[in-house]
């Protein structure tokens, strides 16, 4: 079993006086998709925040390549290959497509390769190419969705955070964007650990899986297991 | 006719000066969503440094056009600096507390600002070396004079550099990216502090040039001259539409031209009174301004 | 309640703090005459000094490098603190109302002055409290009410020789009417917009009074107010006596004071003053409950205005004369700074922070310039250490302005 390239020990988070996380260990391997399930509120959002230190935790260690990520300000992570596509896709409203993609390559300085990566990134997502004058706000949801992984994709990331992608959109569009999902996990060798509500198609799409309740994890299993498991049918794929 | 036109020139003059401030104000609450009212010092210190550093080089025997150019960029760099140190005490501490307390410590920097001027450049106005930029070119009963284009062309050209700044530049886009999500663009990279830092930094240097420049017209400084101009050019970037650059330019020009007209045809006592009277009605109209469409609590 | 608490931020703030001196110097310690150039850098390198001492002083008490001081101090208050909570609240108070009654007694001619305007500016700050402590709207053109006040007795008893007593409920009215005017369309701003435009009517105020010469005399001011009268028994006649001794006047301003403190306590603990509060913490909330926040907006505006127009009166009969220059913004700021160094929505906090900002510069009276400039940098830096003010309110759970505005 190689290092994990994220590991997650024992991590607190909180808003104020409300605790938000409770000892969340998780790990993902290289190469991995990985997905972290749970109701609304269980603390799903707030762990990939606590990741990227948006949200401060208050104990607890944050592992990035074997190296301590905790209390590290969000901006530097880019850098070192770890992006997060929010949750609500969060494009920059008045900037335009491209510049929104432009954005995601901020901190890079390879002019070529930026120019390589864009070009992929209209690849994937031809619609992005057609709109790249139109400011990001005037886009459809699922057009967002593409924009907002597009510009995770100009970062170069090694591992990606995706949270709720498939949130607000319609069926067609969301086995779309899992298909890119899967394409760059397989094709760029791009680690994945995807935050989702849609239970089924996430277990899906990934190999291993977390169970969140009340911000602690309860169950972490293969996704056949998961997927297998009669509480989590229950609960969670709505049988 | 005649005395309409030189009316005209006045007002663009002017319109140059507050189009010039009022895009600090505007840079600034766009990112931080923050009134500050120490921007009205910058401009103040920007004339107080104009005129250390003028009669400075021009004792030293500067040729005259040199010793202006050398001012005014180092006045704008100098008064960037400023606005940074000046934002690192009293603004960036108070990045997670309400907009009140940043409003009142704003307002007490300003304080401090203007009477740290007061106790050390003196009560009185100070006179600006003016006989650099005597004399103007005549048509008819019209005079454009040196000064004013001089001011219309620095004002052309720091717009024009601006535009160029944030529309086109790396930077420029990471300013608006910040202005409009900042958690967003931590998310990507970007260094929001280093960003705001800069912002504030682009603001007080426009508002030094123009405090220079206003020495340079009226022919003299006063440690208070930033207070009424700093409201009217506050008026000026809510005319336009607050966050909005474009806005803040167009804004600047019509509170010139508004208050060269009010002054020239309606009462000159009671200039100061027609900027407010703009600024209240404009908020309460269209509390939008005229470029704005997007005004909301938490993005420009 | 800081609003940071790692080191590291205050680190940064420490450098910051040197570097703001630094970069100030060359604007401060230059005279463009060049041959100045010592004033200047001394004034310059007195503020400087005066900032980083207190700053390592703080810095000092953090690490506990003052122990030896403080706990002794501590104890001292304890005990205080101790004795306060066994002598009942009531005794406490005419405690302090007989100190002040008997001032005049013992008190010679310039401590009775400056007692004067510490209670002038107790009511000036305590009707601003109403506005931005207690109903949370930043108004930074309160003292166009004041000015109202002044100029209302002045033209009153210098045209019609109308007598004090009976312009005061004048003043008060037609300040409140002008709180009404300046607060119907401004009230429907957000917050930061408010302050601006208020800061803007404050200005008109002050121009308009300036320039209509037929009415106010502009800049020259008004000369020859009459003082307040009390009728008086004399030489077994009744006669008016006119209170022109320092000593009168402090017992009318202390009356008005009183009044202010009471009304505003009875206002704090009323319905409306719940409504204020509502409004201030989540208007929309406060709407959905049946408020009508325009109006309780509107009535704030009124209220504060009415003490200020009320401290506007007794201005202008205690100075017989009056013009634009005492109102200006850098009055406002000051009353504003009592309100928030004394802690904002509590009424020993604003009487406290105008004891300070009236009362102290007067024990340092060699420094008496550098005034305004102290008022802006403890402000500045009240709302990084304590932004609740020297003596919060009190109030049960979280306020809105402890919360981040994310």
């Amino acid at each position: 079993m190689s290092e994990p390239i994220l590991e997650l020990r024992g991590v607190c988070a909180g808003y104020g006086n409300i605790q938000a996380l409770r000892e969340v260990s998780l790990k993902v391997l290289p190469g991995e998709i990985v997905t972290i399930i749970g109701a609304n509120g269980a603390g799903k959002s707030t762990t990939l925040m606590t990741i990227c230190n948006i949200v401060r935790a208050t104990a607890g260690e944050v592992l990035y390549q074997g190296r301590p990520i905790t209390g590290l300000s969000a901006d530097r992570l880019p850098a070192m290959g770890l992006c997060q596509v929010p949750e609500g896709r969060r494009i920059f409203p008045r900037l335009t497509v491209q510049e929104n993609l432009e954005m995601g390559a901020f901190l890079r300085k390879d002019a070529a390769r930026k120019a390589f990566d864009l070009d992929k990134v209209f690849n994937l997502f031809p619609v992005l190419k057609e709109r790249r004058k139109q400011p990001g706000g005037t886009l459809s949801g699922g057009e967002q969705q593409m924009l907002a992984v597009g510009r995770a994709l100009m970062t170069r990331p090694r591992l990606l955070l995706l949270d709720e992608p498939s949130l607000g959109l319609a069926p067609l569009i969301v086995a779309q964007i899992f298909s890119i999902i899967r394409t760059i996990n397989q094709e760029d060798d791009v680690t994945v650990l995807l935050v989702e509500q849609n239970a089924n198609l996430a277990l899906q799409t990934a190999s291993r899986g977390y169970v969140l309740e009340t911000g602690s994890v309860v169950l972490e299993d293969s996704s056949a297991n998961l997927l297998a498991n009669p509480d989590i049918r229950k609960a969670y794929l709505g049988e | 006719m005649e005395y309409f036109i030189q009316q005209l020139i006045n007002g663009i003059t002017l319109g140059g000066v507050y189009a010039l401030v009022a895009l600090g104000y505007t840079m600034v609450y766009g990112i931080i969503q923050l009134i500050n009212f120490a921007h009205g010092e910058f401009f103040a210190a920007g004339g107080y440094m104009g005129v250390i550093l003028i009669s400075w080089l021009a004792a030293q025997g500067v040729p005259p056009t040199i010793c202006l150019v050398l001012s005014l960029g180092l006045t704008m760099g100098y008064c960037a600096l400023l606005a940074t140190a000046v934002e690192q005490v009293a603004y960036r501490p108070l990045r997670q507390s309400s907009r009140l307390s940043v409003l009142l410590s704003a307002l007490g920097m300003s304080i401090f600002l203007q009477n740290g001027l007061m106790l050390t450049q003196g009560v009185y106005d100070r006179a600006y070396p003016t006989e650099i930029t005597r004399g103007g070119l005549h048509f008819g009963m019209v005079t454009f004079s040196y000064m004013q284009i001089l001011i219309v062309a620095v004002t052309a050209i720091l717009l024009v550099g601006l535009n160029a700044l944030v529309f086109r530049t790396r930077i420029g886009k990471a300013m608006r990216a910040t202005a409009q999500d900042k958690t967003m663009s931590a998310l990507v990279g970007i260094n929001s502090g280093r960003i705001i830092s800069l912002t504030f930094a682009v603001g007080a240097g426009l508002a030094a040039a123009a405090g220079i420049m206003v020495g340079l017209y009226y022919g003299s400084v006063r440690y208070d001259m930033g207070f009424v101009p700093g409201i009217k050019a506050f008026a000026a970037a809510v005319l336009g539409g607050i966050g909005n650059i474009t806005g803040a330019m167009l804004g600047g020009f019509i509170i010139g031209m508004v208050e060269i007209m009010a002054a020239g045809y309606i009462s000159s006592e009671y200039k100061d009174v027609f900027a407010f009277i703009i600024l209240i009605a404009v908020l309460y109209f269209m509390p939008t301004g005229i470029m704005g469409e997007n005004v909301d609590d938490t993005r420009v | 309640m800081t609003t940071l608490g790692s080191r590291r931020h205050w680190t940064g703030f420490a450098i910051g703090l040197v570097w703001f001196f630094f970069i100030l110097w060359p604007l401060m310690g230059i005279k463009p005459g060049g041959l100045e150039f010592i004033p200047a850098l001394l004034v310059w390198a007195r503020i400087a000094a005066a900032a980083l001492f207190i700053f390592v002083l703080w810095l000092l008490r953090q690490q506990g490098a003052l122990g030896f001081l403080e706990r002794p101090a501590a104890r001292l208050g304890a005990a205080v603190s101790g004795a306060a909570r066994v002598v009942p609240r009531t005794a406490w108070i005419a405690a302090v109302l007989a100190a002040s009654m008997t001032l005049p007694l013992f008190a010679e001619r310039y401590a009775l002055d400056v007692a004067i305007n510490v209670l002038v500016y107790v009511c000036l700050g305590l009707g601003l409290n109403v506005v931005v402590g207690m109903a949370g709207l930043l108004d930074l053109g309160y003292i166009a009410f004041y000015g109202v006040g002044a100029y209302t007795y002045a033209l009153l008893s210098v045209h019609f020789g109308l007598s004090f007593w009976l312009c005061l409920p004048l003043a008060a009215g037609l300040a409140a009417v002008a709180g009404c005017i300046i607060g119907y369309p401004t009230l429907r701003m957000r917050g930061d917009y408010l302050a601006i435009v208020t800061l803007g009517f404050g200005e008109i105020v002050r121009i308009v009074l300036n320039n209509w010469m037929s009415l106010t005399n502009g800049p020259n001011g008004i000369l020859g107010i009459k003082p307040p009268t009390l009728p008086w028994l004399q030489d077994g006649l009744w006669g008016v006596l006119e209170l022109r001794a320092l000593g009168g006047l402090y017992y009318v301003i202390l009356g008005l004071a009183a009044f202010t403190v009471l009304a505003v306590y009875r206002l704090n603990h009323s319905r409306i003053g719940r409504a204020f509060e509502a409004v201030r913490e989540d208007e929309t909330a406060a709407q959905l409950m049946g408020v009508n926040t325009f109006a309780i907006k509107l009535l704030a505006y009124a209220m504060g205005a009415i003490f200020g127009g009320l401290a506007g009166a007794f201005f202008a009969a205690r100075m017989r004369f009056v013009s634009p220059e005492s109102f200006t913004f850098m009055e406002s700021a000051m009353v504003l700074a009592m309100v928030v160094l004394g802690g904002m929505g509590s009424i020993p906090g604003v009487i406290l922070g105008a004891l300070a900002l009236i009362a102290l510069p007067e024990v340092f009276r060699g420094f008496e310039l550098y005034r305004m400039l102290v008022f802006g940098g403890v402000m500045a830096v009240m709302m990084i250490i304590n932004p609740r003010g020297l003596w919060p309110a009190k109030r049960v759970g979280q306020r809105s302005e402890e919360r981040g505005h994310g």
